[in-house]
């Protein structure tokens, strides 16, 4: 906030000094700084009802809409939703709180598994060694593939296909297993594109750079280019893990692992009522909110480092 | 290899000529060698001929510029020098042994040739003095902290010293510069390749970059120098070869070249810069 007051003075003083016919000093940065202050308290102001009105008509349309009543029993039961999300042995109902757990393993184990496969592919695809050409042919082929095929057909594949092979140490592995196999399919495709595209934004005079220094295509591509590359990823990177994280729902369609949706589901079929599913999006937004938080601050700690980060003492 | 040469000169068979290290180019440099040949150097970007016959030698601890509008092929004969391009046709010999010879180590080749581009290219994901150990410990595999020793020193010989932990987004483009000449010089080079170096520079800064340039050369060390900088090429070149369409048209001392020159493009050239009042 500027400080008025003292700054009238100094004004007199420059009116002095003006040739006749300018405009008098300060009458663009006092106008500036009147109006900023103004526009400042009235978009506060307009914000500030905008938002009233905008959250007013939200629950005027939960409360006041003809089937109010009904979704509230339905979806926002507070005594069901809070037997959903602890569980009941005794009536048959599972934890949706427990399950998400479950949830929270498959996304960290396969998100380790993800950003390494997907790391691997896209640099396979980018290495011009003629030795590799049957690998860079393969990555290829895979990320058409598995890019194509929606998640729940790579699920059922794998969740009902690798028991039905019968080979030994493949199919007699848990749902819990298929299903992070499948999201590790489905999903390195994606991410290796992600990784690809952060490579090639990387100028070629980085790479010349490295390059003229001596060294290797590949150590290039590991101390100069990844490092970038990475930076510039992270967050479509996040994106798609806040979209994994979502997606490890899917591996309820094999059934035997309960996770936060088999459980909802199992809950909902029990009560009769969809509250249960409202808990486990509220726990799924409870991950995936600060996530998103955490990669924001990632970032400008970053940018801060880079432009902001002199003044070191030594 | 541990303590920088700041007392000596750089370059020489000595200390810039190939290292035993690289497999490639083996054994010191017999006495008297040229540090570069080039010999009918050709180099075509699809149809377009850049460089049509390119023949150059530079002698050790010797200076060269080569002058000559943009597009004359000047980078481009750079970037063959340093392998960064393949030629078509001709070849490139350092301390006498041919570059450009199918199965030669190009990684093994660069460590003794620094190059210094136009727009700096230093690493921005690193502080200055990583940017300058980055080659020394993954090149020539010197420990970690016998680099950063050695990086230090350089630095404090260029006066970055203060600047060592800073992100070169933070530094002026003259200071970015001559990190990218220090970065150049940690690898010990037995020749500097510099592209222009100072094009990219607002006008006030020039001149610590082209300080620091002079400096190289007073302490011996072998340059091919691509510049627009007349004065200075007029200054510190030992030898001026004029590049025109991708042949040098005109080469000599460059008392002669820049006062007497023979060839009539040259002396178009030179008038244009004259009347730039660039010279």
């Amino acid at each position: 906030m500027p400080v008025r007051g003292s700054r009238e003075g100094a004004d007199l003083d420059e009116q002095t000094l003006l040739a006749p016919g300018a405009p008098p000093p300060g009458s663009f940065a006092g106008n500036g700084r009147g109006s900023h202050l103004l526009g400042g308290q009235r978009a506060a102001a307009v914000s500030t009802v905008s938002t009233v009105v905008f959250i007013g008509a939200v629950i005027a349309l939960f409360v006041f809409a003809p089937g109010a009543a009904a979704v509230r029993h339905t979806f926002f039961n507070p005594q069901q939703m809070k037997q959903a999300f602890l569980g009941d042995p005794s009536k048959g109902l599972y934890s949706v709180g427990k399950g998400l757990i479950l949830n929270i393993e498959m996304f960290l184990i396969a998100e380790v598994l993800i950003l390494f496969c997907a790391l691997v592919i896209a640099v396979l695809r980018q290495l011009r060694n003629p030795v590799l050409f049957p690998f860079r042919m393969l990555a290829v082929v895979y990320t058409d593939v598995f890019r194509g095929v929606p998640l729940i057909i790579v699920i059922y594949g794998i969740g009902f296909g690798a028991p039905a092979l019968y080979i030994r140490g493949i199919s007699t592995q848990s749902d819990f297993v298929y299903g992070i196999a499948a999201l590790v399919l489905s999903y390195s495709a994606y991410v290796a594109e992600v990784y690809r595209a952060g490579i090639n934004s990387v100028h070629q005079s980085q790479v010349a750079a490295a390059r003229s220094l001596g060294l290797s295509q590949w150590k290039s591509l590991r101390f100069v280019v990844l490092p970038q590359a990475v930076r510039t990823v992270i967050p479509p990177l996040l994106n798609d893990f806040i979209s994994l994280q979502k997606d490890t729902a899917l591996v309820s369609t094999l059934g035997a692992v309960i996770e936060a949706n088999r459980a909802a589901q199992i809950d909902s079929s029990t009560l009769f009522v969809y509250s249960s599913y409202t808990v486990a999006a509220l726990l799924f937004l409870c991950l995936t909110i600060p996530l998103a938080r955490f990669t924001d601050r990632l970032i400008a700690r970053d940018v801060s480092r880079r432009l902001a980060g002199s003044g070191t003492v030594r | 290899m541990s303590e920088p040469d700041v007392t000596s000169g750089f370059g020489g068979p000595q200390l810039g000529g190939p290292q035993p290290g690289g497999p490639q180019l083996g054994g010191p440099a017999p006495a008297g060698q040229e540090a570069v040949r080039l010999e009918d150097v050709h180099k075509s970007f699809g149809d377009l001929e850049v460089l049509r016959g390119i023949n150059l030698s530079v002698a050790p601890h010797k200076v060269i510029c080569l002058i000559g509008a943009s597009g004359s092929g000047k980078s481009t004969l750079l970037r063959c020098v340093n392998l960064l391009e393949p030629v078509n046709r001709g070849r490139i010999l350092l301390w006498g042994q041919d570059v450009t010879a199918p199965g030669v180590d190009e990684n093994a080749v660069r460590r003794h040739i620094g190059i210094v581009f136009q727009a700096f290219n230093l690493f921005p994901h690193m502080t200055v003095l990583r940017n300058i150990t980055l080659g020394p410990t993954r090149v020539l595999g010197v420990a970690r902290d016998e680099a950063e020793e050695a990086g230090h020193a350089l630095l404090v010989r260029f006066g970055l010293s203060e600047k060592q932990d800073d992100y070169p987004d933070r530094l002026s483009g003259g200071q970015q510069q001559r990190v990218a000449i220090v970065r150049a010089l940690a690898m010990k080079p037995g020749i500097m390749l510099l592209d222009e170096v100072t094009s990219a520079l607002d006008p006030e800064l020039v001149s610590e970059v082209l300080g620091v340039i002079r400096e190289l050369a007073a302490a011996g060390m072998t340059m091919l120098i691509a510049t627009h900088e007349m004065g200075f090429a007029r200054d510190i070149a030992d030898r001026v070869c004029f590049l025109d369409e991708g042949v040098i048209l005109e080469e000599g001392p460059p008392r002669q070249v820049f006062t007497a020159p023979v060839n009539g493009r040259t002396q178009q050239f030179l008038r244009r810069i004259v009347d730039a009042g660039r010279l």
